[in-house]
């Protein structure tokens, strides 16, 4: 692919991601954050691509160290953002959802 | 590379094929739609999932092209990351969410400097290959063969290298300080914008060095690694002398950070799903660190270059005594039984002492004696942007009854009382009145407007800019000493009672 598709590509991505996020509220700013840490994970598939040309021990280290990095990111960043998200859902049941945690600080 | 596994019928896509390409358009649009999902807290959890699966989708593609080969790193690494990855976000408590996103941050510049490395490395390979095949030539009298790395993918490689060792560096310091594990005071050296200065000098040196010597017979390894060196040594320096109260801002920059150079790297290896995603990353990290510098009236430049605080950080024993009230938490809790409205302004404070599901008994119970209850939260209340709306959501607080600054500040005159928890100066009415304090011009929540105002608050010291606050002596104002959820849970016992 030449450089000015993928210079057009960037171009038109920045206005969309600022067109979207903008949009975002502030109460959902850290869900925001830990979900751009899970797509920034998308460098895993640069790990996956440059492990297959390793020609020595050093590349295949660095290589494995890059998966580690992109798929902590990719997996973690999204668990927590579901877990985070998970109690900005509405609450359909309500007495559950006050007793348990009015149990647990009370100690 | 494994003669097992490459042999899989599936296994065959040819990369930058047609599909291939179609494929990762479908990922990044599951990437835009998902976060569009996200403008709102009934759909963001379906958006997650929906941006996961265009993860899943991207890894899926680039797994299935030729050429993927080291089966047995790529699967180890794949299970050892998901099982960090998994355990980790288990166990991190809402309160460490943003030494866990500052980890993350790290680990993706990290990743991205480590592929610009290993691509670099195999370029300096076929390099050395040639160099055999041209002595070879040369015994037959051949003709004489040279290679090159086009610009075109040089540039965007130093790029993300640089950006990548930064950001991966600078996340490390920005996580030792908020793990605590360095002061989270401004650590300065003398000089610090000289070298700063001089060490980007010499990255931008090293990189047109790096970029016109672009043969593969004449790159060079050591200097890239110095480079890396370099970025890993900018990146510390920039983020060591930045206090806490500056960290929302940096944590937001460096959010954007990896994403700009997997952007670059994206264009480096022709894939435009890196490409999309690294861009709608850097976006995201833009806008939230141009609204946190907002939120402090601060431009970004400042807040990088220039410490904060540092007339009285050690801590305002030179000021003097003035009259204050204070009051215990049974007439605390008569004066807001007998309120029609309430207003909670938390602080990290609040979130420190744990108090979040105390507060919200107290609003259950002010609730039941018929009095309103809402939260002000202003945009830097927590230690990242929209920490403190995560913190409330984890008790139970409906998102309905969390109030933004703008929204409530109208409100507030009409409000009987406000009650200030573990927030210091977010309330701090100088920073609209007294234009010589350092945080003049910080829009503010206007507590000093209500009816009323209950201060909850272990002492009577400084918040993190510092400097006093006229709030606590204002003739509305009753402090209530003592640890937020001890004083809170007493409040509650009160209400009880009444």
């Amino acid at each position: 692919m030449d450089l000015v598709t993928e210079i057009t590509i960037l171009v038109l991505a920045a206005f969309v991601g600022f067109e979207v996020i903008s949009k975002v509220p502030t109460t959902l700013h850290t869900p925001l954050m830990s979900q751009t840490n899970a797509i920034h994970g998308i460098v895993l598939l640069g790990g996956l691509i440059v492990v297959g040309y390793a020609n020595s021990t050093l590349d295949e280290v660095i290589g494995f160290i890059a998966i580690v990095f992109g798929t902590i990111n990719i997996v973690g960043g999204f668990m927590v953002t579901d877990r985070m998200l998970e109690m900005f859902g509405t609450k359909k049941k309500k007495p559950a959802a006050d007793a348990a945690p009015g149990a647990e600080d009370k100690s | 590379m494994s003669a097992l596994v490459p042999s899989l019928p599936l296994a065959a896509l040819d990369q930058g094929s047609a599909i291939v390409a179609l494929l990762y358009v479908l990922s990044f649009s599951l990437f835009i739609f998902g976060i569009k999902l996200g403008t709102h807290p009934t759909t963001a959890r379906r958006g997650n999932g929906i941006a996961a699966i265009g993860m899943a989708v991207a890894v899926a593609t680039t797994l299935a092209q030729k050429g993927i080969g080291n089966w047995g790193i790529i699967i180890a690494g794949i299970v050892v990351g998901t099982l960090v990855g998994a355990i980790a976000s288990k166990r991190v408590k809402m309160t460490e969410m943003p030494q866990m996103v500052a980890l993350y941050n790290g680990l993706g510049g990290g990743a991205i400097a480590l592929i610009a490395w290993a691509e670099y490395r195999h370029w300096i390979h076929q390099g050395e290959t040639i160099g055999k095949l041209q002595s070879l030539s040369d015994t037959v009298g051949g003709p004489h063969l040279s290679a090159s790395v086009s610009l075109e993918v040089m540039i965007p490689t130093l790029l993300a290298m640089v950006i990548g060792s930064i950001s991966f560096w600078g996340s490390n310091i920005a996580f030792g300080k908020l793990q605590e594990l360095i002061p989270s005071q401004p650590i300065g050296l003398p000089g610090q914008k000289v070298i700063n200065g001089l060490l980007l000098a010499a990255l931008v040196v090293g990189g047109v060095v790096l970029g016109i010597n672009n043969e593969l017979a004449d790159l060079s390894q050591p200097l890239f690694i110095g480079m890396l060196v370099v970025a890993a040594l900018l990146g510390t320096m920039v983020v060591l002398p930045i206090g806490g109260a500056d960290m929302p801002v940096v944590i937001a920059l460096l959010n954007a950070f990896p994403g700009l150079s997997a952007a670059a790297a994206g264009i480096a290896l022709d894939n435009t799903a890196l490409i999309v995603g690294g861009t709608l990353v850097g976006s995201s990290g833009t806008i939230l660190t141009l609204e946190m510098a907002k939120a402090m009236n601060r431009s970004v430049a400042n807040i990088l270059f220039a410490g904060f605080g540092s007339p009285a950080a050690g801590g305002g024993g030179d000021a003097e005594q003035r009259p204050y009230r204070s009051m215990n938490a049974q007439d605390a809790a008569i004066q807001l039984a007998y309120a029609d409205s309430v207003v909670v302004v938390p602080g990290y404070g609040l979130a420190v002492a744990q108090a979040q599901h105390a507060v919200r008994e107290m609003a259950d119970e002010l609730k039941k004696k018929g009095v309103n209850v809402s939260y002000a939260i202003h945009p830097v209340a927590g230690r990242m942007p929209g920490h403190m709306n995560v913190l409330l959501a984890e008790a139970d607080v409906p998102y309905e009854q969390l109030k933004e600054m703008d929204e409530i500040n109208p409100e507030l005159p009409q409000t009987d009382v406000c009650v200030v928890i573990g927030a210091n100066d977010v309330t701090n009415p100088a920073a609209k009145t007294d234009e010589s304090s350092p945080i003049y011009g910080m829009p503010i929540i206007e507590v000093d407007e209500a009816q009323q105002v209950l201060v909850l608050k272990r002492s009577m010291s400084a918040g993190f800019a510092g400097i006093d606050n006229d709030l606590f002596y204002n003739e509305k104002t009753a402090m209530v000493f003592g640890d937020a959820k001890q004083t809170v849970t007493d409040i509650v016992a009160e209400l009880g009672n009444l």
